[in-house]
């Protein structure tokens, strides 16, 4: 049994997220103070002693990211807190944001001073329009209390929170998606390059960061006994928050050290729903792969995952279907949040879902030739890798997947085979 | 930037850094396919067809996105480069109406030059594209969404070269599209008409209104007496579409085409040209000495009019009140040579041909005809008049040169430049600075208004007060120039890239060097010219002589000029 710890999720229930004077008492913004004694680059290079990775789902070495941010010559940069968690069955940040709003604007504090950023953008998800009193309460009781605003504590840092809202699409969680949003354009990924360091929001140098990822700045900061770091594996040390979900007994987000088992994060959630048995599990949100039962054991580390053909942990998603799903209709569904989710800009991924949508409804009526499961796996791979965006690239990762572990699902039917 | 050394199939060149790939392939002979690439343009990276490995990347790179680097190794000729190719090729014609062989684009469409390159017999693709309807709703610019390949080449240009953004993206994943705010009709939106959009199309989904049928059915009328005049800008590209060498001058052949065609008489609108410099220098010089509403600002480009009208109604004061060329020729036939022919106007089919979309709106405005008759029946683009040189078969390049009908077919050099950016302008300050200082003018080339520059300025003396004159060309530099509108005595604005040469009626194909090469030509014609000012013009004099008496006159304000009227746009309503 897998075991769950609390490093940047300590002080959930713990204060009053309506309080900063609470958060204050429980050592809240001890580690600006901290950070604003340091040099913007040896912050970053302690995300990276500690190896931390993006938690949005890329899996950027953050220190490196902050360092690149640094780097750039600018009069004005952004800071933008990605918490548009649009990852289906991801709903971590969403806990962050809930239980210790100022832990996340005390990161986004911290990653201005580190990157010489004077405004910072938090983009919340549409769906958490509920929050937006809490969070702006928070920004609010900061800059009363001189944590934004002018001269931040004295340390010459001038930098203010803002607080924007998604209009609801998936494809916003993208950095580049996300700038046109904030900008209030209709959001549709740009091209590549000029990259969002370079030119993201306002056209500004931009350093977006994942909620999880800002929340665990200051707690790193404060590790002075390396907590963090002697979590987990030693290829993979620290913690990782994770979204369980689906057809398990307590679906709920766990804080857990990397190197726990896919079998043992099931178990934590009060394993597969009673009487029932599993079918696959979806790691990392509608475009992660998915695991065949076989693969329960693999270490949910980016390494073993990596090795094992799955998604290496992406947004911490963990979606569990049991075998009530079959895996094409579990399928179909994923192609169906695709084909509502993509923007529609770029050939692959607009004319590729359409079509993959078609074929798997023929697989699902059991009258497809092996012709349609080639053809639809043709352009599985070619929206992989022709897309604009991370969303094309990544939406047939679960049809890739499968493919690979349940070829039995896509066997032609014997007699479409004989005519 | 300095050379760098890049490997493009093992093949090895050297070239500009920063440099696209899709343009680095281009010197070695390779075409990478493309289709929302456009080399005027801003990458859009949208088709994602010019996608081709890059040693050392993992994923495949759009060629249109990516700039050489030092030692960057390229392959476009790969497997995994031809599949993904292909692939998308295929995803593209499924989503594509495929009326090919009766499409106005078919024989010059980008996919279907690709699909032929790609041998792309059987599709694996079903045809899903979408029964959108055809949008017929304007008189310049027919629009099938249905053909769209939503490459954005329109979008961009409208956006980018003319600052409207008329057209735009909407809705998303297989509801993505490319249509007018709200869908409304083209003519309730900030558009002009002016057809660039029609020019970066790659496909049929954005055409001109086609009026070849109705002029054939004109010409084969025999109560009807039909006449056409040409504009300067056509016989400056009308080769293109019959294998001529880029800004050929195919006037002579062009005019025996129009003959062969059926016309009874082929005139010259350059002669209208000349006219409007009368009339308009007229205006200037009126304005300069009675202290009239300055800067006085040109109103030749039908585009610019209606830019005027919908978004800027407050300089409307500033427009010329001279008609455009097409507009005073149409109203000369219709009166003057009617007279002089005895023949009824409601006798004479008045056709024109036009190197500009915009220009069919034009000839119907209610200001531009009288008597219930219309001074221009029908407006053919450049390309409509090469569809009907084809239907009758002829090859322009064999044909004979001939002349233009006379009276109504003599121009001068002044009114052959009205076809380039700054043309107009020039035209106007040979016979305003004659006319007003009564002196002979040393130099006639006016080179300060030349050129493919955005914005132009010079200062002209006249007898000591100096004249401030600027040219724009393209509706966002005008939009730009009108900012400081007010330091000038009198503007130059055309609607189109490089001015009506570039105009949006000119044959696919056209781009920014075209452009120069076609203006290059127009300037060789004026030099080649007897005559180079307006007010020489003897066919001129003779008009006012007989018929109009004086520039400004009753009859010349009746005839030659017109008014303009403030137009709604959806971004007024908001």
């Amino acid at each position: 049994m897998g075991k769950t710890v609390s490093f940047i999720s300590r002080r959930f229930g713990q204060y009053d997220p309506w309080s900063l004077t609470d958060y204050e008492a429980h050592g809240g913004f001890q580690a600006l103070r901290r950070a604003l004694a340091m040099d913007g680059y040896d912050i970053a290079a302690l995300l990276s002693a500690n190896g931390i990775q993006g938690r949005g789902g890329a899996a950027y070495d953050m220190g490196r990211k902050w360092t690149q941010a640094r780097d750039v010559i600018a009069p004005d940069k952004c800071v933008v807190c990605n918490a548009d968690e649009g990852e289906p069955g991801t709903f971590k940040d969403r806990e962050l944001l809930r239980n210790d709003p100022f832990q996340v604007l005390e990161g986004m504090i911290i990653a201005g001073w580190s990157v010489n950023a004077n405004n910072g953008y938090l983009y919340l998800r549409e769906e958490y329009a509920h929050l937006r009193p809490l969070i702006q309460n928070a920004i609010r009781q900061c800059q009363e209390a001189g944590y934004l605003g002018e001269n931040i504590l004295n340390s010459g840092l001038n930098y203010r929170i803002h607080l924007y809202s998604g209009a609801g699409a998936y494809v916003c969680g993208e950095g580049s998606a996300l700038s046109e949003s904030v900008e209030g354009k209709a959001g549709r990924p740009r091209m590549k390059p000029p990259y969002i360091k370079q030119c993201g929001v306002f056209h500004l140098p931009t350093c977006v960061n994942n909620v999880e990822s800002l929340s665990l700045v200051p707690n790193v900061l404060l590790d002075d006994e390396g907590f963090y770091k002697k979590q987990g594996t030693p290829e993979c040390p620290g913690t990782k928050m994770i979204s369980v979900s689906g057809n398990v007994n307590r679906p709920s987000v766990f804080e857990i050290p990397f190197g726990t088992t896919i079998r043992e994060i099931i178990e934590l959630a009060g394993g597969v729903t009673q009487g029932q048995e599993l079918q696959l599990v979806q790691l990392g949100g509608a475009s992660g792969r998915v695991a065949a039962p076989a693969q329960l054991d693999t270490p949910y580390t980016y390494q073993d995952m990596k090795q094992a053909g799955l998604t290496a942990i992406g947004s911490g998603a963990v979606l569990v279907v049991d075998k009530r799903t079959s895996v094409i209709g579990f399928l179909r569904m994923t192609q169906e949040f695709f084909s509502h989710e993509s923007c529609g800009q770029c050939t692959p991924c607009r004319e590729g879902n359409r079509h993959i949508t078609l074929l798997l409804d023929k697989i699902a009526a059991g009258t497809h030739t092996q012709k349609d499961v080639d053809t639809m796996l043709k352009f599985a791979n070619i929206m992989c890798g022709a897309s604009l965006c991370g969303l094309g690239e990544s939406a047939q990762s679960a049809l890739l997947s499968a493919a690979a572990h349940f070829p039995e699902v896509f066997a032609v039917k014997q007699e479409v085979a004989i005519r | 930037m300095s050379k760098v050394h890049i490997k493009i199939n093992n093949m090895p060149l050297e070239v500009e850094g920063g440099t696209l790939l899709i343009d680095a392939a281009r010197q070695l002979g390779i075409d990478i396919p493309h289709m929302c690439y456009h080399h005027d343009q801003e990458s859009k990276a949208h088709c994602r067809l010019c996608v081709v490995e890059v040693k050392g990347q993992r994923k495949l790179q759009t060629s249109c996105t990516t700039p050489v680097s030092e030692g960057m190794e390229v392959f476009t000729d790969t497997q995994k480069v031809y599949d993904a190719q292909v692939g998308i090729l295929e995803l593209m014609l499924a989503d594509h109406k495929q009326n090919c062989l009766s499409c106005a684009r078919s024989g010059n469409c980008e996919l279907q030059t690709l699909c032929r390159r790609f041998n792309l017999l059987v599709p694996d693709l079903p045809d899903i594209s979408s029964s959108e309807p055809l949008r017929v709703d304007n008189p310049s610019i027919v629009r099938d969404p249905a053909k769209c390949v939503k490459c954005g080449r329109c979008v961009k240009t409208c956006r980018d070269v003319q600052g409207i953004a008329a057209l735009t993206y909407s809705g998303r994943s297989a509801g993505f599209r490319v249509t007018t705010a709200f869908d409304l009709p083209m003519a309730e939106t900030d558009c002009v008409l002016c057809g660039q959009c029609s020019l970066v199309c790659p496909v049929g989904a954005i055409v001109e209104e086609d009026s070849t049928a109705a002029v054939r059915r004109a010409i084969q009328d025999p109560a009807k007496h039909v006449v056409v005049q040409v504009a300067p800008s056509v016989r400056v590209a009308l080769g293109d579409e019959f294998g001529f060498a880029p800004g050929a001058i195919v006037t002579g052949q062009m005019t025996t085409a129009l003959r062969m065609l059926g016309f009874d008489k082929v005139f010259d609108t350059n002669f209208a040209a000349d006219l409007t410099i009368m009339e308009e220098g007229s205006e200037l010089l009126e304005r300069l000495n009675k202290g009239g509403k300055l800067p006085l600002i040109t109103s030749c480009s039908p585009g610019w009019v209606t830019f005027v009208e919908k978004h800027h109604p407050e300089l409307m004061e500033h427009l010329s009140t001279a008609k455009s060329p097409q507009g005073m020729f149409g109203a000369v036939v219709k009166t003057y040579y009617a007279q002089q022919m005895g023949w009824d106007p409601h006798d004479i089919v008045s056709v024109s041909v036009m190197p500009c979309t915009a220009k069919k709106f034009e000839a119907r405005r209610p200001e531009l005809g009288r008597d219930g008759y219309q001074d221009v029946d029908y407006v053919l683009t450049t390309r409509e008049l090469a569809k009907l040189i084809r239907y009758e078969g002829l090859e322009l390049k064999v044909l004979p040169e001939s002349e233009f009908d006379s009276p109504l077919g003599t121009a001068t050099g002044a009114g052959a430049i009205f076809g380039a950016t700054g043309g107009v302008m020039e035209a106007a300050l040979r016979t305003a600075y004659e006319l007003y200082t009564g002196k002979t003018l040393k130099k006639l080339e006016f080179e300060a208004v030349r050129g493919f520059d955005g914005i132009k300025e010079a200062v002209i003396d006249l007898n000591g007060t100096p004249l401030k004159v600027a040219v724009a060309h393209t509706l966002k530099n005008a939009d730009e120039l009108l900012k400081r509108a007010h330091e000038y005595a009198f503007l130059e604005i055309m609607a189109c890239p490089g001015g009506c040469i570039g105009g949006g009626g000119q044959p696919i194909g056209t781009d920014n060097a075209l452009r120069q090469k076609r203006i290059d030509a127009l300037y060789r014609l004026d030099a080649s010219l007897p005559l180079r000012k307006s007010h020489e013009n003897p066919e001129i004099k003779a008009i006012y002589e007989r018929f109009f008496t004086a520039p400004l006159s009753h009859k010349a304000h009746e005839l030659l000029h017109t008014h303009y009227q403030e137009q709604n746009t959806v971004s007024k309503i908001g």
